[in-house]
Formats: structure tokens, sequence, C-alpha cells
């Protein structure tokens, strides 16, 4: 191993720079992307570091071809990802369906700015956090996990790709412009401190190979192109030899485990951090950026003498609403602050489901909330 | 009906069969078509290439063409419409030794997936690509699509085509494919022969093959059989290796011309190998 395949040790960079370096580290050697702020130092440093490791940088002409291209290779036994921000997200909606339906681990990486269309593009925004789980057509569960801090994009890169390799999707990373582009100090472990999965092979003979046949975890092992196994598979449903197979039982059977090996795992795939939530009696549900300037308000507000909490969502897809139906029980209010005109607090309203208040801090984007917004949100939901 | 029962011993097997997902068999092709015959082509030549057929993948979008990838039985890809080509790209970065073929439609190569083909032709991937061009989108139900001959009649051009036809073979060209012929379903010892050169080259490679669709464009157009249109096929084409691609369009209102237009050496993507599968 060359000494550039894992930079080992503590370094200062960007939140770009750092999911590079997660992804270098996760194993990841093929990027196909399409260049856009704020997400384009993602490509730049992918494009000098991907050889240095034997690996292949393509710049696409699109994000179509990119997110295409990232499903071939990932066909080709390379751990594959691409880069993107909100417009570029839109485009490779289409073929991140292909990837859900071929179970194709892969990670896409959205560096939100602030839509719609063009928007700000330069600037944070939050607002795709439901096209993340509902954007490509059809019935489907997908990850999304989404970091605060410099530390936590190259950690959660690893994470991604642990999660693609194990479950056999695409994995989404939500981050967003703030995260892309604040610098950190960042601590690189040494390579044997970082676990790392990857994808199930057959272990039957080409023969008695059948693609789509899911093991007890309803994960099919998944074969490797080029060595015999003349594997077919394809985006129309399917049965468990990968053949097209039209008509309503094969489609139920097939949604539901495409469904079921998400949720069934939840417990294995959530990941939530805590603060204060034991004695809470409101609790501020926030994820990247917006999770650390709640912080602020939070801590603002305890000094008044309020009881609060803070759930950080790390994984947002899937949703975690056995934690917060847990807490809606105790709590007399949420407040959900984020950089978008309120959609996951949609999916904190229908958790709660009318036990406990709940206050939408809605931030149209362009920069992060001011605390006092938030702050003031927490007072007014107790009164 | 008659029907005689042939025991497994008894039957014959076809020369293609292990290359062939009988299992998958009948087809969904219309009688007439020209798919079977093009896919058997391909096979015929894929053998006689002497490439190992385990190291071949073959990527399809989406069409009646991309139905192909589904029979075939090597490892094969049926992605989304029109981006076959940049899957492909992808496999074949990622795995240098695979031979990457993509065996798609006019439409799904041209129309939607116009922007790939242009851009992988002028990075010249190591890949074959086989379009099967049947003057329209034969999957929707004959509308008119980018390669549709000026007045040709279709579902969504009821009084004739009013656009300016793609010539197909003169857009790879010029984007850069290193190989490029034009051969039509009628030519089958030609078109095998071209898919084997293809194969065999370099970088980006093009065969345009013009097939029959008896169900739309045909009866559309007054070639309302597979023969009809075979026929007029045979008495209509001309072979011309070497000619000008941007000289030579295709239709059916006019003179096809049909040939090796370009073979050209072009440096590559990804790199020469060792253990690569591509000759
Ligand atoms: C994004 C998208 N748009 C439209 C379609 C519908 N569609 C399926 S096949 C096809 C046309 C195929 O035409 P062509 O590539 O020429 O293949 P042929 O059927 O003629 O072989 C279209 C428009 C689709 N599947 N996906
Ligand atoms: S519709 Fe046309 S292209 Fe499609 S199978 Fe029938 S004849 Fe062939
Ligand atoms: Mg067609």
């Amino acid at each position: 191993m060359s000494d550039r395949e894992h930079l080992e040790g503590e370094h200062f960079m960007s939140g770009d720079e750092a999911c590079s370096e997660g992804a270098i580290s996760a194993g990841c050697r093929f990027f196909a992307g399409y260049p856009i702020t704020p997400a384009t130092e993602i490509a730049e440093r992918m494009s000098d570091r991907l050889p240095e490791v034997g690996g292949t940088y393509v710049q696409m002409e699109d994000e179509l071809g990119s997110m295409a291209a990232v499903l071939g290779a990932s066909w080709g036994d390379a751990k594959a990802m691409t880069a993107t921000s909100g417009p570029g997200f839109s485009l490779m909606m289409e073929n991140i369906g292909l990837g859900v339906m071929l179970e194709t681990p892969c990670v896409v990486v959205n560096v939100q700015r602030a839509g719609p269309s063009t928007g700000l593009p330069t600037m944070v925004g939050q607002g795709d956090m439901m096209q993340a789980r509902w954007g490509s057509h059809g019935c489907y569960s997908i990850i999304a996990i989404s970091p605060d801090s410099v530390q936590e994009v190259f950690d959660l890169m690893i994470k991604a790709f642990n999660l693609a390799e194990r479950f056999r999707l695409p994995v989404l990373v939500m981050m967003d412009g703030a995260v892309g582009h604040m610098y950190e100090k960042v601590v690189i472990p040494p390579l044997d401190k970082i676990h790392l999965v990857t994808r199930r092979r057959p272990d039957v003979p080409p023969g008695e190979y059948w693609p789509y046949m899911p093991d007890e975890d309803l994960i099919p092992p998944m074969a490797n192109t080029g060595e015999g196994y003349r594997f077919h598979v394809t985006g129309l449903t399917h049965d468990e030899r990968g053949y097209p197979a039209m008509d309503p039982e094969a489609q139920d059977k097939l949604v539901r485990r495409l469904v079921e090996k998400v949720e069934r795992h939840r417990d294995e795939i959530i990941e939530l951090e805590e603060d204060g939530t034991d004695d809470a009696e409101v609790v501020v549900c926030a994820y990247g950026i917006t999770a650390r300037v709640a912080t602020i308000a939070v801590e603002r507000a305890r000094r008044e003498g309020t009881r609060v909490g803070l759930l950080r969502l790390i994984t947002v897809w899937p949703f975690p609403e056995d934690k917060i139906k847990s807490l809606a029980r105790q709590v007399k209010a949420f407040v959900v602050p984020e950089i978008n005109y309120g959609q996951i607090s949609l999916e904190v309203e229908r958790s709660v489901a009318g036990m406990a208040r709940l206050a939408l801090v809605p931030h149209m984007g362009g920069d992060v909330h001011n605390p006092a917004t938030i702050l003031e949100a927490i007072r007014q939901v107790i009164k | 009906m008659n029907v005689l029962a042939v025991t497994d011993e008894a039957r014959e097997k076809h020369p293609l069969e292990d290359y062939l997902r009988v299992d998958r068999l009948p087809h969904i092709w219309c009688p007439g078509c020209g798919l079977g015959t093009i896919l058997g082509a391909f096979l015929r030549g894929l053998l006689k290439s002497g490439l190992t057929p385990d190291k071949v993948a073959v990527v399809s979008g989406i069409g009646c063409t991309g139905r192909v990838a589904g029979y075939i039985k090597l490892d094969s890809f049926h992605t989304t419409h029109g981006r076959a080509i940049a899957f492909a790209t992808g496999l074949k970065l990622a795995k240098p030794e695979l031979k990457v073929v993509v065996f798609s439609g006019d439409g799904d190569l041209a129309a939607i997936g116009g922007n790939h083909l242009i851009h992988a032709g002028r990075r010249n991937i190591d890949m074959t690509v086989l379009c099967v061009n049947n003057f329209n989108y034969g999957m929707t139900g004959g509308q008119f699509g980018p390669t549709t001959p000026e007045t040709a009649r279709s579902t969504t051009s009821r009084a004739g085509n009013i656009e300016n036809p793609f010539n197909m073979s003169a857009l790879a060209a010029a984007s850069g494919a290193t190989y490029v012929a034009r051969w039509t379903a009628a030519q089958i010892h030609q078109m095998e022969k071209s898919i084997i050169e293809a194969l065999l080259k370099k970088g980006f490679s093009f065969v345009e093959i013009i097939s029959p669709c008896p169900t739309y464009y045909g009866r559309m157009n007054r070639l309302p059989t597979g023969l009809d249109q075979m026929r007029y096929y045979r008495s209509n084409s001309v072979v011309r290796h070497g000619a000008n691609p941007n000289e030579v369009g295709a239709g059916t209102n006019g003179q096809i011309v049909t040939g090796k237009f370009i073979d050209i050496e072009r440096p590559y993507l990804p790199g020469p190998r060792d253990g690569e599968n591509g000759g």
C-alpha cells in the first residue's frame, strides 16, 4: 500500500476535502461527476487523489451520465461515488432508482445549496431532504445520513460506503454548503482502526447462482462481472433469477423486499446523537449545520432555566420515528429548525402524532439560522 | 395442431444455445422484426472474434432493442433509457479487462442518450456500440424519432415527419469513433464481419444496423411486412467502403449506402493494459 492511500494523521481541511478523504479511506476507487458548487472541491480532490491510489476519476457530460457511470463502475467491482448539489441531484434521481432496483452499492453526496432551481448556487440550503427520500419514481426505501462537522464528514463517508456495501443500494450523504466549505481539524485514524465492509459475494458456482435470491437478511449476494456468472440484471420488475417478471405478484415480492431490507435493519442503520433529552421538556430536533446552530440556542435556553434537549439526526432516512415517538410521550414540545420550509418537520409531526406540540423554524437558505430565532421558538412553544 | 415431440437427447443443439437464455424464449419481438437476425449475427461474430465470452459484458438501454441484453447469456445489463453508454463507461473504466458492448436502439442512443454517445466518441472509450436503427421508437408504438426520414409517417407524424433526421454513422464519426460501419439487417455476412472487426477494434467502435420494424415503421410507410422491408433494403442498398459518412445518409426514401466508413487509430480510454479482453 502506498502511503498516499490513507492519509493517517491530523489535518486541517474543508468538509468537501474530508469527504474525498473519507471516501478514499473507505476504499472508494471510482468517481464520476459533473462540476457544481458547492460540491466541486470533492471532484477536484478526487481527480488528484484517485490516480494516486490506482483509482479512476471520470468527468461525465452531465449528472444523468455520472450516476449511470457510478452504477456501471460498482458492477465493475469498484467502490464508486459521485458528488453534486441540488440541480445535479435532480438529474441523478433517474439512475438512483436504477441503483435501488439493481441493488447496486454506491454513494451519492449532495452538498446542498439553496433552491429551487439554480437558487443561490454558492450558499447553504437543506431543501433536498424529501427529494432524497422520494426523488426517484416508484416505491423504495433509501438510506440518507447528514454530517454536521468536517470530522463527521470523514467518518460518515466510511459509514456510507459500509452501508452501501452491506445493504446493496445507493447511500445518500446529505451535506450542506456550510459543512462542505467549512475548514476544521480532521483526525484520520490508522487504517486498522477503520472498520470496512465489502459486498457479499455468491458462494455457489455460476450455474447455481440467481442474482436476486436473497439471503435471510433479504440481501442477495452480488456476483462480480467477468467471472463467468453470466448474470442478467434489469431495471424491469424481476424475479430471483433476475429475469423480467411482468406481473403484480413479482412486483409485490420485489418491492416489499427492497423496502424491507432497509426497514428491517433500522436498528443497525440508525445513528442519533442526544444531548440532555432524558429530562427534557422541549427537544430540538435538527441535522447537518443546523444542529450546530441549534446548540447555541439550546445552551441559551438552558441558561434561562428551560430543560431543553437536542436530538441530532445523523441518520435522516430511514427516519428514526421510534425515537421521536418515545420522546413525544415525555416532552411538551419539539422544535425543528431546518433550512427549508418544513420537510423533516413533517416526519417529526407524523411520529409525534399529536402527543406533543411542534414548532417548525423554517429558514429559506443562503445563510444559517440566527440562533435567537430558534431560542424564541423554544420560548414560545412551552408558553 | 400437430405437435412434434422431441426428446432432449434427440434434439439437435443450436450452435448459439450456450449464449442464449433459452429459458426465456419465446422472445417478445414481433414476427418479421430484424432484431433476432442481428442478435444471431452478434453472437456468431463474438464467438468467431476469439474474445473470451465470460469477459464480455453487454449493456442495453430501453426499447425493443434494449431487450437484447435479456436474451444474451453473458453478464448483461438492461439499464435506463439512453444511459447504456454512460453505464458502460463506468463499467469499462472500473474493469478494463472486460470487453463492453452496448446494444441499443436509435432512439435510445441518438435522442435521450445522444449526449452520452457523442461524449463516449470524443473520449474514445474502448467499447463497441451496436445501434439498431429501425427509424422509429418501436417499443412505445412507432413514434417518429431522431432518425426518422423526412416525410416518413409515424404514430406521431401521421402527415409525414417534418424534422430532419440524424445520420447516425456520421454522428459517431464526427464524435471521434475509431470504427464506423453501417449495414442493413439484410446483409448478414457483412454485418457479422463488421461486428468482429468492431469487437476487436481499440477505442470507440460503432456499427449501425438498419433493421425492419414491420409492426410500426414498415406498416405506416408502405412496407407492411418484415420481408417487404428486407427486400427494400436489399434492392436499395449499395456497399461503398471508405465513403465519407457525411455524404451517406440512410433512410427509406432513397439509396442506403452501407459499408465500413471509418477505421482509424486514436488514443483511447482506458489505456492498454495486460490481460485485456479486446484483442
Ligand atoms: C426516461 C424514459 N422516457 C421514455 C421512456 C419510454 N420509452 C421506452 S422505449 C422508448 C423508445 C425506444 O426507441 P429505440 O431506442 O429506437 O428502440 P426500439 O424500440 O425502436 O428498438 C421510449 C421512448 C422510458 N422508458 N424512459
Ligand atoms: S415493434 Fe418493431 S422493433 Fe419492436 S419488436 Fe416489433 S417489429 Fe421489432
Ligand atoms: Mg428504434
